[in-house]
């Protein structure tokens, strides 16, 4: 699995052991993970939010650059940044 | 926070990082006592709780320990032997919530591992463990510290990681604090040894990419920099102890003079804001020379408080390691002295037995 052959078609998922989670102390997002944790953006929230296994990696830039009237191909240039650098970190896999 | 819940352990590997005298079963909190202070690391901002020991499955409540964690919304990690474990445990484990499982390794081959960790069979039974974490889907860690006696096999432990189905996998060079500052003679390897190694775990990154990780603890004694030690002190992470002693590392109680609390008497917020042991070391200013003016301060805080005080005899100089150190000739003089190729006998690893009193 490489980000390679990652297409539109490909459903991301957050791995086992690896959550999102509110952090009330700190008063943001984290990504939980084995030894890790990553404070998260409004926007990366979001994106991870909808790696349920289920949504097409497409779909989710579509509701993304619906959400925030962006150009698709932008919105489809930081979703595939941020889930390459997890793939990379074992913290995410796809469909 | 790492929670050592006991140091009791069937293994006695002769790089523990336990204080050389440890405290035995009658000693140790309380299950309550340890909720109670997870119930506390919760609500101060705590995300992960590294379940450790010795070996944490030696304490008959860890599955309890585990559910709470879970229940307090905190990711617990099981830092294990895997020695003590028994499938159906592993299963309770599963289903009261536990998150990642960090399994232990000697050796890539059985007969090194179970010599190092002093423990006939443990190869095989961390075999059966790995492939219960694995089946389960949850992630798992594979740690392997090397030094002198499977330095040749660090990059071979990489690919016995991948083949256990592991996400990640710690190679850490010994870090010479507790009993292997005691065992250094025995587990020193050679510069050479330590930069093929090094070089060869390095290798293996690529060859493994998004398969696993490879966090890679490099080799104090042979290094240029000295490392970010536990990121800082009193920084980000904190220690509690089998008998409720919050410290900043493992090492932290060899300092003479410095002042700790513990957790069964004082609140744990109150231990990691106030104690005056975390707060003697916190940020630059207790900084000398080189350190205090070093464009690299606010990167690896000056390195090690433990190391400092054990080879430059005082706690707030510059860690030998650190080749700006005054004293930095010392520790290739030390590396170079106790480092050979053979591999000998090791003090290995144990509770002492109580001590009986004085004149009895």
């Amino acid at each position: 699995m490489s980000e390679d052959d990652f297409s539109g078609d490909s459903r991301p998922y957050l791995l086992r052991g690896v959550r999102l989670k509110h952090d009330q102390v700190r008063k943001c997002w984290v990504l939980l993970a084995p030894e890790r944790f990553l404070r998260l953006n409004a926007i990366s929230v979001d994106i991870l939010q909808r790696c349920d296994g289920a949504a097409p990696l497409a779909r989710i830039v579509a509701e993304l650059a619906e959400k925030y009237k962006a150009d698709q191909a932008m919105v489809e240039r930081d979703v595939r940044a941020l889930l390459a650098g997890l793939l990379e970190k074992r913290m995410l896999a796809y469909e | 926070m790492l929670a050592e819940l006991t140091y009791r352990c069937p293994l006695s590997c002769p790089y523990c990082s336990n204080p050389l005298e440890m405290s035995g079963r009658d000693a140790e909190m309380s299950t309550q006592e340890w909720k109670d202070i997870f119930s506390q690391a919760a609500e101060i901002g705590v995300l992960h709780a590294h379940l450790s020991g010795g070996e944490p499955a030696s304490r008959r409540d860890l599955l309890e320990l585990v559910a709470h964690c879970a229940q307090v919304g905190l990711y617990s990690n099981l830092i294990t032997s895997g020695v003590g474990l028994t499938q159906k445990l592993f299963d309770d484990l599963v289903a009261a919530g536990l998150d990642h499982v960090q399994l232990s390794i000697q050796d890539a081959e059985p007969e090194s591992a179970d010599h190092i960790g002093g423990y006939r069979g443990g190869f095989a039974k961390k075999l059966e463990v790995a492939g219960w974490v694995a089946a389960s889907g949850m992630p798992l860690t594979v740690n392997a510290v090397i030094h002198r006696a499977n330095i040749l096999h660090a990059a071979e432990m990489v690919d016995f990681a991948v083949r256990l189905g592991a996400r990640r996998i710690e190679i850490a060079h010994a870090q010479y604090y507790g009993w292997a500052l005691r065992n250094r003679a025995h587990l020193m390897p050679t510069r050479e040894q330590s930069e093929q190694a090094y070089a060869e775990v390095e290798a293996r990154r690529a060859r493994y990419k998004g398969r696993i990780v490879i966090d890679h603890v490099a080799p104090d004694y042979h290094a240029k920099y000295p490392k970010p030690c536990m990121s800082g002190w009193g920084r980000l992470t904190f220690n509690v102890t089998p008998t409720g002693k919050v410290l900043p590392c493992h090492a932290a109680e060899t300092i003479p003079g410095l002042e700790f609390w513990s957790a069964r008497e004082k609140t744990l917020s109150a231990c990691w804001n106030e104690s005056p042991g975390f707060n003697a070391y916190r940020g630059t200013d207790w900084m000398k020379e080189p350190c205090r003016s070093c464009e690299r301060r606010l990167e690896d805080f000056g390195g090690c408080r433990c190391q400092a005080l054990a080879l430059a005899g005082d706690a707030s100089a510059t860690d030998p390691i650190c080749s700006k150190s005054p004293l930095h000739n010392l520790i290739g003089e030390i590396a170079a002295r106790e480092s050979s190729e053979k591999v000998e006998g090791f003090a290995p690893r144990r509770i002492a037995p109580a001590k009986i009193a004085d004149g009895v």
